[in-house]
């Protein structure tokens, strides 16, 4: 009955006070040591997450018991000005590795100045995660989305 | 409020809205059920399925005498709204994180 709308992208940008190039790898080389650990879609707790710094990189998370589980991979790597990787984490909270289902993070990082630099993020093709029915069903019948609020839910209570 | 609903940013960023949103996740609920898991009461729970509904994030129909929450099934919104609420707390998490880095060496003590 309703069809999959095309989703408008996300944005958002922040500026920090450093160098754009120390900008750059704080965000990619530091990926694991800034990232929400509460975000994470692996069984076990997130150890930390790494962003592979070449084209073709993985982006995956790092269990505590060493599991690893990819989130998307490194499209372009223009440091210290552009990054783009994929998103693939579906509607069901698992990595799709269809390249079709992927959806796109562009992060540009510019100098305002010798020790100013704003970031600016945009999340795009987000309607291609969404497998309508997929969606629906895990929103409604207690799938994925249901189980990774139950997982982040479960991290913050093994937290405190 | 004549927000447009398609603009889920900071929607989830009050802490009570968020919980009440995890909730629905979990299970579709009434104002009751919503306001016992609460510190807050049944209209401050009312008010905010009043702001997750006009942002699409939520519906109800009725059922007997009851009203019963949920999340949109449509659930496209509602993935948008929690992704938008992924990137605000990181990009906060990674403006403190980068700002906190050592910066040129001249500038700091050694």
């Amino acid at each position: 009955m309703t069809s999959t709308p095309t989703i408008p992208p996300l944005t958002g940008t922040i500026t920090v006070d450093a160098p754009v190039e120390q900008v750059f790898r704080s965000f990619t080389d530091g990926f694991g040591s800034w990232w929400p650990a509460e975000y994470h879609i692996g069984q076990a707790e997130m150890a930390t997450a790494i962003l592979e710094p070449h084209q073709g990189g993985r982006w995956y998370e790092q269990g505590t018991d060493g599991s690893e589980c990819d989130w998307g991979r490194v499209l372009a790597w223009d440091p210290p000005h552009r990054l783009v990787v994929t998103w693939q984490i579906n509607g069901q909270w698992q990595y799709d590795p269809d390249p079709a289902h992927a959806s796109e993070i562009e992060i540009r990082f510019s100098a305002d100045g010798p020790n100013q630099t704003t970031v600016s993020l945009e999340h795009r093709h987000l309607e291609r995660l969404v497998d309508g029915q997929t969606l629906r069903d895990g929103i409604t019948g207690g799938g994925g989305w249901t189980s990774l609020l139950e997982l982040l839910a479960k991290a913050a209570t093994d937290q405190t | 409020m004549d927000t447009n609903g398609a603009d889920g940013l900071g929607l989830l960023g009050d802490p009570t809205r968020r919980a009440i949103f995890e909730l629905l996740a979990r299970r579709p609920s009434t104002v009751g059920e919503l306001a016992r898991q609460l510190p807050i009461t049944r209209s401050a729970v009312s008010q905010h399925l009043r702001v997750l509904k006009d942002g699409g994030l939520v519906v109800s129909r009725a059922e007997g005498t009851r009203r019963i929450y949920r999340l949109n099934p449509d659930g496209v919104t509602a993935l948008r709204a929690y992704l938008d609420r992924v990137w605000a707390e990181a990009l906060t998490a990674f403006g403190k994180t980068a700002q906190a880095a050592p910066t040129d060496p001249e500038q700091e003590d050694p």
